[in-house]
């Protein structure tokens, strides 16, 4: 336990009041056996800097979360703290040692991209603090060993084959152009999606990073001379909705395929009627499995939910139930989180011992009348 | 402003005109205070929403990095908003040798990565810095994002957006602890609970790192001290100020611009390499045009050519937005409102080099001169 | 290089029409560099809120639903707003960014932080639009113009693109006739003012030497701040063909293509008008080029190494400094 000795005020520092005063009393961690309130759950990921819309995204869902919950349990009530690590690796790892020292802390909803899981994952890991990611897709993140690592979605290379399958088994496809962003996520996705094509890729490119990006005339051209039928992007939804829209225009008349990062509103928006008739693949439920909670994110943020917002507020609730049933201290919730299981919004929410989910069924949802909706299971 | 200005001149003149003796014993006891920042969490300093010791090593660290750009920007006179390559360049040699590709120690990549970024330097200057003023602006800019986007797109190197994991860290002498202290309000108490090991380098704790890098901010300073004073130095400011002028008193210009380039590319890559150790974990979505802004903002806000100025602009600009967390999202809005009020009330830098201010001084009384005689 | 070489005419009018986008944007940065010799770094968030503008009110007239003439009507008024907003935003950059640094006689990089300083405010505060109205209660009914600020805007005027004549193996579109002919419009009726009218003859004095053309007569604030405005309805006029092409607008829109609007005007000479045109077409064209043969992610790397070469064996641009005297 802490012991604190108290050496005087500085501008009389010169006695020593030597007075050990008793820390514990904060310590939420000693008061397993009562009820602890006042607890907090992290948000961890960008809400300012470029990456932020996804940021808010997911803030959102996990507010959600925690406001309902503190509806329900008004005399113990929650707190969601945001550390904004603008998806920069450089600040998240003083963010993540600040988080660690917070006795009251209990779990942390991100962090939201890979890179700074991989810069501030190691610290959580050390000091016990259970992080769900409702995001961070990339596949190596979970063989580091870590036991505080979970996360919430199925990762690349459980998608990638799912989409791959989709575009040879359902679309028929004999000619497909694959392209992603470069980024860890899109290149992973593509780069699974076009070895299980196999020889069905007609022809590949590469895109800058997603909003880095405006013009992707050249693209276009390779595509259409490729002759494909079908264009698979890996990606997020900001480039990907300018590049639907410039593959219709420029006379490209094939269907477009993406993964879960382009799963938003802001997709179909941007892209506007472009956007009809794409596929996207995600390793989600369907909403209609859970109307009160797209009903209820409607109501508080005045927009459908968006990317990974679902996610979100399914890695939130997990720790709220654990918080329910007090398990406060590190290793009571990290064994509360590997014994979960319970149906979320996206999923029978399970981590298997890596902190991978352990059921992950992926969808195709298609783009219908300006609507994101439900297209059939991928199995 | 005139009062703040006169103040921190008042103090600057008073620490001059001191005995030496006197003077060796206040840098002591300041070097020593800065160095124990972390430990003693000085309240109204510390940042509250993100830990202080890993805050002080970016500041150490953008304080390597604006020394290193000074010399670039502020001596030689060449605008380069493209030093984040080399950042860059440094960070990745050491990724690449270390972990990559490669299993060399730490210490031994450092050097290298030096070596490397000072290469790349003359690579880059040769060719580039015979187009003058705003040109080059816009061509170290390119060269930036050259460097960024074939990090990106070299996966076979340096591992692309996945980055480089495990990078090696200096090696550790556990020799003792060090209490931090705490505050509750004015009144500072000992956290036994809470020790940095003196010196364990760790993910989990940024204050062995702060005081790597804070050691070498001093070393580059005294090189950059003892480069400033000599005929170097002297050659730089002849052509900053006026280089045809220079190149007719026989200074070849050319080489010294060069030589300025390359000594900040390689104080650039010297500090890519400690961001690399300390983070890690490096992947090429940190070294993004964004950060040489900042950067070139860090000198011309400090006052270009003045060391501390540089330094003292570089430590502000990475503390203000970790202190002022509570403002979130309007932290950006309110950064680019104070550069601006800076650049409109302070458009010589906070701390500008002491030349220029002497400068502005005879010029003020040329014109009382004037005007007198004017009157007259 | 087969790619390049076999659709080598649609790469090149599609690589003009978004090039057209850049060099109108490069004529606001060598507008100002001429007569100030500065680079006006706020410039790319000029462009943003120009666009913003011209999404706002079409929305607010209900131009989605608009077909036939009315869309060309709606066009018209897009132009007229972007370009009406955009030159207002400079003309308020100029006033609290430049102007008392002017006054000052401030070193020149000074102007530049100021530049970065007022690029992240008005870039900032295009993404916490819906705060103000949030204090207020108001951010419900005006979701349509400040909801989700850090998202894309989509642009609600509809174009369905139509393919009306062939050159050679490309069917060029109805989109890429309005952008290109808008873009030749406004570049050539800017070029006519400033070598021709009384205003332009003004400008070109003031950067050949602006002691002397004060000395002449000239008003040297006024000068500047048409430049400002010239320089911001060019901006606005490309952020209405950005919309055409791309069909969405980000509060962070303004800093790539600012970017690359600069290269384009240093390329072609900065200071110097027919230049940044040739440059913004040039890189344009090149960009794509370079990605039909090196492959997309590339596409940068091909601009700036372009711009290099260019500088190496001109390192004044390909035209010059023309409008000023050739300066360092």
């Amino acid at each position: 336990m802490r012991s604190v000795f108290k050496i005087g005020a500085p501008l009389v520092a010169a006695a020593l009041a030597l007075s050990a005063c008793g820390g514990t009393t904060n310590d939420a961690g000693s008061t397993s056996g009562g009820k602890a309130c006042d607890l907090k759950i992290g948000f961890f990921g960008a809400l300012t800097g470029d990456a932020a819309n996804l940021g808010i995204n997911i803030k959102n869902g996990a507010e959600l979360a925690v406001s309902q919950y503190n509806e329900k349990n008004a005399d113990c009530k929650v707190t969601l703290t945001s550390f904004d690590s603008q998806g920069d690796p450089a600040i998240a790892p003083g963010l993540a040692q600040k988080a660690v020292t917070d006795k009251k802390l209990v779990g942390i909803v991100g962090p939201a991209f890979s890179g700074e899981s991989k810069a501030a994952d190691p610290i959580f890991e050390q000091a016990g603090l259970n992080t769900i990611s409702a995001s961070a897709t990339n596949p190596a993140l979970s063989e580091n060993g870590w036991k505080t690592f979970h996360r919430i979605l199925g990762n690349d290379a459980t998608q990638g084959p799912a989409a791959a399958k989709y575009i040879k088994d359902t679309l028929k496809a004999t000619k497909v152009f694959v392209s992603d962003d470069t980024s860890e996520y899109g290149k992973g996705l593509a780069d699974i999606v076009k070895k299980d094509l196999g020889s069905a890729v007609a022809g590949s490119d590469e895109t800058a990073a997603d909003g880095k990006q405006d013009d992707f005339s050249a693209t276009v051209t390779k595509a259409k001379s490729s002759g494909a039928t079908v264009f698979f992007y890996g990606g997020y939804y900001s480039n990907a909705s300018k590049l639907a829209k410039q593959l219709k225009d420029g006379g490209f008349t094939g269907t477009f395929v993406a993964a879960d990062g382009v799963k938003d509103d802001g997709f179909i928006k941007g892209a506007g009627a472009a956007a009809e008739g794409a596929i996207v693949t995600c390793p989600c439920l369907p909403p209609d499995k859970a109307p009160e909670f797209q009903a209820a994110y409607k109501k508080a943020y005045n927009s459908d939910p968006a990317t990974y917002s679902a996610e979100a507020y399914d890695a939130a609730n997990v720790f709220l139930a654990g918080i329910k049933a007090g398990k406060t201290t590190s290793a009571d919730m990290t064994a509360f989180i590997g014994s979960y299981s319970a149906q979320g919004v996206t999923k029978n929410v399970k981590f298997d011992a890596k902190g991978e989910p352990a059921e992950v069924s992926v969808w195709a949802y298609k783009v219908t009348g300006g609507k994101i909706v439900p297209d059939q299971e991928i199995k | 402003m005139n009062a703040v200005r006169n103040f921190l001149h008042g103090v600057g003149d008073r620490f001059r005109a001191l005995p030496r003796w006197a003077k060796i014993v206040l840098a002591i006891a300041a070097a020593v205070f800065v160095y124990l920042l972390p430990i003693i969490n000085p309240p109204l300093i510390t940042t509250t929403d993100s830990d202080f010791g890993a805050v002080l090593f970016l500041c150490a660290l953008y304080a390597l990095v604006a020394i290193g750009l000074n010399i670039v920007i502020g001596y030689a006179g060449l605008l380069d908003l493209g030093y984040i390559g080399f950042f860059a360049i440094g960070a990745f040699t050491v990724g690449i040798l270390g972990s990559a590709h490669g299993n060399i120690p730490l210490l031994l990549c450092i050097p290298i990565a030096m070596a490397v970024t000072l290469f790349s330097g003359i690579v880059l200057g040769a060719p580039t810095l015979r187009v003058r003023g705003d040109y080059l602006a816009i061509v170290t800019l390119g060269f930036g994002e050259i460097v960024r986007l074939v990090l990106v797109n070299a996966d076979g190197l340096t591992g692309g957006s996945r980055g480089i994991s495990n990078i090696p860290t200096p090696p550790s002498l556990d020799l003792f602890g060090v209490p931090h202290l705490v505050w509750d309000g004015f009144v500072a108490k000992v956290d036994l609970s809470n020790q940095t090991r003196f010196i364990q380098f760790s993910v989990t704790d940024s204050i062995p790192y702060y005081w790597l890098a804070l050691t070498l901010v001093f070393i580059v300073l005294f090189l950059d001290w003892r480069m400033q004073n000599s005929r170097v130095g002297r050659a730089w400011e002849a052509t900053r100020e006026d280089e045809d002028a220079a190149e007719l008193m026989g200074v070849p210009t050319f080489r010294f611009k060069l030589l300025a380039f390359a000594t900040g590319a390689a104080i650039g890559g010297l500090s890519g390499a400690l961001f690399a150790t300390k983070q890690q974990f490096i992947n090429p979505d940190n070294f993004t045009i964004l950060y040489s802004v900042l950067f070139v903002a860090m000198v011309v806000v400090g006052g270009q050519g003045n060391r501390w100025g540089v330094i003292l602009a570089a430590a502000l600009l990475t503390w203000a937005p970790e202190k002022f967390r509570f403002l979130s999202d309007a932290r950006f809005l309110l950064f680019g409102l104070v550069l601006m009020a800076l650049a409109i009330f302070r458009p010589q830098g906070l701390l500008p080099p002491r030349r220029s201010v002497r400068a502005k001084r005879a010029d003020e009384e040329t014109e009382v001169l004037e005007e007198g005689a004017a009157h007259v | 290089m087969d790619l390049l070489l076999n659709n080598f005419w649609e790469l090149t009018i599609t690589g003009l029409a978004y090039g057209a986008i850049y060099a109108l944007i490069a004529l606001g940065y060598t507008l100002v560099y001429g007569v100030l010799r500065l680079i006006n770094f706020a410039h790319s968030e000029v462009f943003m809120y120009g666009g913003f503008a011209a999404v706002w009110v079409l929305t607010a007239i209900g131009a989605t639903k608009a077909t036939g003439l009315g869309t060309a009507g709606f066009l018209v008024v897009a132009f007229a707003t972007a370009m009406a907003m955009s030159a207002l935003v400079a003309l308020v950059l100029e006033f609290v960014a430049y102007r008392p640094l002017r006054k000052r006689n401030s070193p020149p990089l000074i102007a530049l932080i100021s530049a970065i300083g007022a690029s992240y405010t008005l870039s900032e505060a295009m993404g916490l639009r819906d705060k103000p109205f949030k204090w207020f209660g108001k951010d419900q009914d005006l979701v349509r113009y400040v909801g989700r600020p850090r998202e894309a805007s989509p642009f609600p005027l509809n174009i369905e693109v139509k393919r009306l004549f062939y050159v050679f193996d490309y069917h060029v579109s109805n989109i890429d006739l309005i952008v290109l002919g808008a873009a030749i419009i406004m570049m050539i009726g800017l070029d006519q003012f400033v070598s021709r009218s009384r205003l332009g003859r003004g400008i070109r004095a003031v950067a050949q030497d602006p002691e002397s053309a004060a000395l002449m007569g000239v008003n040297r604030d006024r000068v500047i701040r048409l430049t400002f405005v010239l320089g911001g309805a060019m901006a606005g006029a490309a952020a209405v063909m950005y919309l055409l092409k791309v069909g969405q607008i980000r509060y962070n829109s303004g800093f790539i293509l600012g970017v690359k609007a600069f290269t384009a005007a240093v390329l072609g000479g900065i200071g110097n008008l027919r230049g940044a045109l040739l440059g913004g077409f040039i890189l344009g064209v090149a960009e794509n080029y370079g990605q039909a043969v090196f492959g997309g992610e590339w596409k940068d790397v091909v601009a700036f190494t372009l711009l290099v070469v260019i500088l190496l064996f001109r390192p004044t641009g390909l035209l010059g400094e023309s409008l000023g005297k050739a300066r360092a």
